[in-house]
């Protein structure tokens, strides 16, 4: 081999090496992060937060106050708010923006939504250490603020971030569902509401109140309208109504098994209300709260972060006042099979924090994140609705128990519904549960939701819905949610679809480069074994 | 003979340019078989299914295979939410494109609309005028025209809050750059709220931009179209001080 070929050989093993580097710093994403020893705080930091808020201007002004005290705090990070306002588009931006590495820094998402985001490598940051260092995690030595310890996160809300074998997010605000009643109308009718409603004592009064007059007024309320029974969110209706009857959902590892007997007899009875008129979604015909507080439903579920929305006397409203009727609201749980063993959904924003190339840009997002944990921001936003802070330090803060205590003062602050819905949620922690993480989760939420707004469109188009039907729908459902594709067993690992170019360059190049050296070695073997037999 | 062939003529050009009036084509009449007339569509019940022919006359939005698109043929308005359609065909959606929808009749806090639906293209065009409603602003005659493109001329600016501004991001001033705008002009002492529906006509649109400057007390003239929620929530399109 001539010297210039040998530089050619040497060459294109080089360029071959480099090129898989280079390929390979493309593919497998961002280093992992690792906690500096210290912030630098004399440099200046810039982060983004993506804040999803409940199209509420006081919780929008508790985000801005709080990024203004934390900058006070932190004069060398500045935090620049973008306001969402749907949770869905957060995350379709998220995706979108992986794509780009141009990921927010901090962001208010769902844990379903964050194993999706985990089928890129290091896209989110893991918290344990974070959580767990001495000087900058929680109720760490160097952190300027009283942040809550670990042990002050309210274990069942921490535990919903953990998933894949690590913590992936902090709870901020935590929520479930209530049943919002007509109290008036369910006298009215003749009957007593009982400590804990149960789904047939709904069912039985929702038909009951479809009476309708000669001329199409129901006797009820005097009006054309009348929709006793509506469900805000159906995804949170069927995943509580197969947790209350212990039936199959999905495993932790992602197998599915929402399409049962249960899950069957479930639409079939929502069927048959939907039928006659006594039962409807959100999707199909608005929200609850503009039925409820007009007189036209006597039971609205919505999350207790939707409060100050229900009631003849709600803060916020989107009806005329003319249209406003005046009734007894009770806050009750969501209705039971077993009411003693009340199962209901514990929801609410989380907060996540992606990774970036500077692990001290990394830091002063965590700094903020931990922040928002600090009693000043958990108390005021949870005072915007009714949601509950989500550490003991907060809940047990006299000023937030003031403000418990102070219930019906007025119909803004202390907005007696509002209050009720967070103390129905304190007095039921324990009976709170979260649906596996995995990748795939939030398409499986979304299709038990599809399920019950399918059957219910259908009987109101009088379609028939039989045994024939319910194949077909779960086979559509399915199809629709791609719930039929392999999913992740652990952390949304699987499920990665067609190879990135990035990794077929990266392999091609390997491939490439191994043949060289093979072919080289062979080269050299030959001609060593040449010049030997030649010197003999 | 000379005279009746000048007002033959003369009156041909009357009648071509009566066609050319209010469409761009003279065929917007004719529904094919099987399809409803505007009358029959309005008649028609609730969760109903009707098949309608209408011309596009601006999109909303489009995601994950849905589109939301606002209707017209010579008669009335249909407000299609989230028809099934893919990115290709919705690029092939421009205002004037005559479809033949297929869906179900809905109601969604007194917006009547077509869900579930399917379109195909068919050959046709019309643009619609926009129907002067500021006459029957607050009265029950208004909402035989739901979904059309109307005006509203002359109406006032007011205050949207206690702070005096002239408009608001999302409805209780909490949204920011980009999302939806909110004012409230008046007439004849009566006032409305009226939206700039941000997937419609988003901040970098010429009504963005108009909205965001003006003032408590500026005489406008507005198009858009009147979209229903929960009252008359008209969709401006575009906005003139006078």
């Amino acid at each position: 081999m001539s010297r210039i070929r040998k530089a050619l050989l040497l060459m294109l093993l080089t360029a071959g090496c480099l090129f898989t580097l280079t390929a390979c710093h493309g593919s497998r994403g961002l280093d992992a992060f690792v906690i500096p020893e210290e912030f630098d705080t004399s440099r200046d930091y810039e982060i983004t937060f993506w804040a999803k808020n409940d199209t509420n201007k006081t919780q929008t002004d508790i985000y801005k106050k709080a990024i203004a005290d934390f900058e006070d705090l932190y004069p060398n990070i500045t935090v620049n708010l973008r306001l969402y306002t749907d949770y869905g588009k957060i995350y379709n931006d998220v995706i979108t923006n992986i794509s780009t590495n141009t990921t927010p820094n901090v962001c208010i998402t769902y844990p379903d939504h964050i194993a999706t985001y985990l089928t890129g490598i290091n896209i989110v940051v893991p918290l344990d250490e974070l959580f767990d260092n001495e000087k900058y995690g929680l109720d760490g030595s160097e952190v300027r603020f009283d942040s809550p310890s670990k042990e002050e996160i309210i274990p069942q809300f921490l535990d919903e971030c953990s998933f894949s074998k690590h913590y992936y997010a902090i709870p901020f605000m935590r929520s479930t569902e209530a049943c919002y009643v007509n109290k008036t109308f369910v006298e009215k009718l003749g009957y007593t509401l009982p400590e804990t409603l149960t789904w047939d004592f709904v069912w039985e009064v929702s038909e009951a109140a479809m009476q309708q007059d000669d001329e199409g007024y129901f006797l009820i309320n005097g009006q054309k309208v009348m929709i006793p029974f509506i469900y805000k969110s159906t995804d949170n209706m069927m995943i509580q109504m197969l947790k209350q009857k212990q039936a199959g959902y999905s495993t932790s590892e992602g197998e599915i098994q929402i399409f049962n007997d249960t899950t069957r007899e479930l639409l079939y009875t929502i069927a048959e209300h939907g039928k006659t008129g006594a039962f409807s979604t959100f999707k199909i015909s608005s929200y609850p709260a503009n039925f409820l507080n007009a007189g036209q439903c006597i039971f609205a579920i919505d999350s207790t972060a939707g409060a100050t929305w229900m009631g003849t006397d709600a803060p916020l409203s989107d009806i005329s006042e003319d249209a406003l009727v005046e009734f007894e609201t009770e806050v009750m749980t969501i209705p039971q099979f077993d009411t003693g063993n009340p199962q209901m959904i514990s929801q609410g924003p989380s907060v996540c924090i992606f990774n970036k190339a500077d692990s001290q840009e990394v830091l002063a997002s965590w700094l903020f994140v931990q922040y928002l944990l600090t009693n000043d921001v958990q108390i005021a936003y949870a005072e915007t609705e009714g949601y509950i802070p989500v550490t003991t330090k907060a809940q047990l803060d006299a000023g937030y128990q003031n403000y418990l205590s102070r219930s019906g003062e007025d119909n803004s602050t202390y907005y007696d519904i509002k209050i009720k819905a967070s103390k129905l949620l304190l007095d039921n922690i324990d009976n709170t549960f979260v649906t596996p993480v995995f990748n795939g989760s939030a398409s499986l939420r979304d299709a038990a939701g599809q399920l019950i707004e399918n059957v219910t469109k259908s009987v109101r188009r009088k379609e028939n819905v039989d045994d024939a039907y319910m194949e077909k729908l779960f086979d559509d459902v399915t199809s629709l949610y791609r719930l039929n594709q392999s999913k992740a067993t652990d952390s949304g690992k699987t499920e990665l679809g067609k190879l990135p170019k990035t990794s077929v360059i990266l392999l091609s190049a390997l491939a490439i480069t191994w043949g060289l050296i093979i072919l080289y070695v062979g080269y050299e073997a030959v001609k060593k074994k040449k010049s030997s037999h030649n010197n003999h | 003979m000379k005279k009746l062939f000048a007002l033959c003529l003369a009156l041909t050009l009357v009648l071509s340019l009566a066609g050319c009036g209010n469409s761009a084509s003279n065929d917007t009449d004719a529904k094919s078989e099987g399809v409803m007339t505007y009358a029959e569509y309005v008649a028609a019940d609730l969760e109903s299914q009707v098949v309608v022919e209408t011309y596009v006359q601006a999109k909303q939005s489009w995601w994950d295979n849905k589109a939301t698109v606002y209707t017209q043929d010579k008669d009335g308005a249909y407000f299609l939410y989230n028809m099934a359609c893919s990115e290709e065909d919705y690029a092939k959606l421009v205002p004037g494109t005559k479809i033949k929808v297929t869906g179900y009749k809905s109601e969604w806090s007194g917006e009547v609309e077509i869900v579930d639906a399917t379109f195909e293209i068919e050959d046709g065009s019309y643009i619609a005028e926009a129907f002067d409603a500021t006459s029957l602003l607050g009265t029950d005659e208004l909402i035989n025209h739901q979904n059309q493109f109307v005006s509203f001329k002359g109406m006032t600016v007011e205050a949207v809050n206690d702070n005096g501004d002239a408009f608001m991001y999302n409805w209780d001033g909490s949204g920011e750059d980009g999302n939806d705008l909110y004012f409230n002009v008046s007439l004849n002492g009566q006032t409305y709220t009226f939206t700039v529906e941000s997937y419609l006509c988003d901040n970098t649109t010429d009504v963005y931009a108009a909205v965001k400057n003006l003032k408590v007390g500026d005489t406008v003239d507005m198009e858009g179209f009147l979209y229903w929620y929960e009252g008359v929530n008209p969709h401006i399109t575009s906005v003139t001080v006078k």
